[in-house]
């Protein structure tokens, strides 16, 4: 219970962070990164066995984690950095000319934790199965995780690398959908009428799990059974809401994209809380 | 002028698959992927001696491109094939944003370039695909001349860690460089040195420009003849010295205009030593079917096409 507690903490500081980042930046996504919060936290606090000292771009030896979605990088940075991979001072350079914390994720500035860069939605899946299938190859016997958006899986790479990690048998592929049901245009139902995204990963031969992705406990509970391979790649599909945290931008697609004002981060702020971690 | 013997005729595919294996026996992080094209991309062997080292990908590129950056995340050396179209133009952003950004070792092997695939038309044709991948930030651009160039450059690339575009052909050609010779990437090679005009040329078309050298040397122009094995990086100082010494030059290529060994020369010469230039290439167009044979008569990509530009560039002299 203790570590739920303080994996809601720090959820919490994320979200905070999120929200100021953004409006400090005069851009960038927090509809997807607040909806993200929660899992991201538990993966990079609790679930994955990597340690920012022993961080490398090959994952020798440690867990990996892509992040497809890359527009919601407000959500990964501040997990990297309140995880120590790099100074938390850092977050407010966040999209500025020179900084390591470019608009979307990337590897040629050398952020610790970034594995490749991502954005140009679709890809990402395709290069954690890579890295999986590497790790197969060389006997380490550490997972691969990869977050995508359910908005993102309207592209078809995503499908053309769901077929190859079931086709090598990438057991040691964790994928993730943040399912909040939002995308930029609007709900994704109305935008692309994706569907039932469990019926089709299970059609495609995956192992899939359905979970809240926002109940702490329920989030450790759908990781430690992801953890263990039936020798399927594995689908957590998670239920979320875009916006998650703030009232005003919960639930909607309105916020994918959009920069809170002073008054609105003030109402954000309050409604979150601070917490002992404290602000960047 | 210097004598070349074409030892017989040979597929630069399979130079590509020669060097492959060589490379794969070398070092066992060398990986091979491919979609739905192991046979023509000459990777048989390959796979039957590595099996686990041989990725199937099904017809799906795009995958492929991003699967052979995270192999090579992981540490591997992956060398990720199909038709040059299928492998630029329709993986152009995957490869873009996976493989050029992050300097990921990723080495693509583009087969059937140009027109010479010959039968099976524009679709499968490509001249745009050197332009493509030279637009690339930090990428490197290889395109051998012959079966025991190509296998050299395979196994160069194997060693090389950055991207590389590496491209080939189907057909038969002269084979006529060393089989023992160690391919330095970024180094033209003068293969046949001239006063009176200089012969880029790449690809296949080296054997062409040293047909054209020998007939513009029986009436009596001395032509030189370079081998530009790697079009980027281009080697600058060689392109300049050749240039300043002859004063015109022609450059010949089976690629379009835009974007390809033609510009790259035109630009750097531009800068650093403006001279009259002609071309040899595509032009702005797509190809159709027909034998290669025919088809690089139709197209002027051959030696007498090379003679045609070389008296044009002299008279511009």
């Amino acid at each position: 219970m203790e570590n739920i507690e303080k994996l809601k903490t720090i959820a919490t500081q994320v979200r905070r962070d999120i929200v100021r980042m953004v409006n400090l930046a005069g851009s960038g996504h927090p509809g997807g990164s607040l909806s993200s919060a929660d899992v991201l936290t538990a993966l990079y606090f609790s679930v994955m066995d990597q340690a920012p000292e022993r961080w490398r771009r090959d994952a020798e030896g440690q867990d990996a984690f892509i992040l497809s979605a890359g527009h919601i990088s407000p959500v990964y940075y501040s997990v990297l950095a309140r995880r120590g991979y790099f100074p938390v001072s850092e977050l407010a350079t966040f999209r500025r000319f020179g900084a390591r914390l470019q608009g979307h994720p990337e590897v040629k500035k050398g952020l610790p934790g970034v594995f490749q860069a991502s954005g140009s939605l679709g890809q990402g899946l395709s290069v954690a199965a890579g890295i999986a299938l590497g790790k197969k190859l060389s006997g380490d016997n550490h997972k691969v995780y990869c977050l995508c958006g359910d908005g993102e899986s309207e592209e078809g790479q995503i499908w053309e690398a769901g077929m190859f990690a079931v086709h090598h048998s990438l057991g040691n592929l964790i994928a993730m959908t943040d399912w909040n049901g939002q995308q930029i245009d609007g709900p994704v139902a109305s935008v692309a009428g994706e569907g039932d995204l469990e019926a089709k990963w299970k059609a495609w031969g995956w192992r899939v799990l359905v979970a809240d992705g926002h109940d702490m406990e329920v989030v450790l509970k759908t990781f430690a059974e992801a953890k263990v391979s039936d020798g399927r790649p594995t689908m957590i599909l998670w239920k979320t809401d875009m916006g998650r945290g703030i009232s005003f931008m919960a639930g909607t697609h309105k916020w994918h994209g959009k920069v809170p004002s002073a008054d609105q981060v003030a109402e954000a702020l309050a409604e979150l809380g601070e917490t002992p971690l404290g602000d960047f | 002028m210097k004598k070349y013997i074409d030892t017989g005729k040979k597929d630069t595919r399979s130079g590509f698959g020669a060097g492959l294996l060589e490379a794969g026996r070398a070092d066992e992080r060398v990986v091979a992927l491919t979609a739905d094209l192991k046979g023509s991309l000459k990777m048989d062997e390959f796979a039957a001696e590595f099996p686990e080292r041989f990725i199937q990908c099904g017809i799906a590129e795009a995958n492929m491109i991003g699967a052979a950056a995270g192999l090579a995340i992981s540490g591997k050396i992956p060398f990720a094939g199909s038709f040059a179209e299928f492998v630029t133009g329709r993986v152009y952003d995957q490869i873009r944003q996976e493989v050029a950004y992050g300097k990921t070792n990723v080495k693509i092997a583009s087969s059937h370039a140009g027109i010479t695939l010959g039968e099976d038309g524009a679709t499968h044709q490509t001249m745009e695909d050197i332009a493509l991948m030279r637009a690339l930030p930090g990428m490197v651009v290889i395109n051998p001349c012959d079966y025991n160039q190509t296998k050299a450059a395979t196994i160069a690339a194997a060693k090389y860690d950055g991207p590389v575009y590496l491209r080939f052909g189907r057909p038969g050609v002269p084979n006529f460089t060393p089989a023992d010779q160690v391919f330095e990437i970024g180094k033209a090679l003068v293969f046949n040195e001239g006063s009176d005009v200089t012969i880029f040329a790449t690809g296949h078309l080296v054997w062409e420009a040293l047909g054209a050298a020998e007939a513009l040397e029986a009436e009596g122009i001395s032509a030189e003849v370079i081998d530009i094995a790697t079009i980027k990086p281009l080697d600058e100082e060689a392109v300049i010295a050749s240039v300043s010494k002859t004063g015109v030059a022609v450059v010949a290529e089976e690629h379009n205009m835009a974007g390809g060994l033609g510009e790259a020369i035109s630009g750097l010469l531009a800068l650093k030593c403006p001279k009259p230039l002609e071309f040899v290439n595509g032009g702005d167009q797509f190809g159709e079917s027909g034998t290669p044979a025919v088809l690089m008569e139709a197209f002027g990509l051959n030696a007498a096409g090379i003679v045609s530009a070389v008296k044009r560039a002299l008279k511009r002299k």
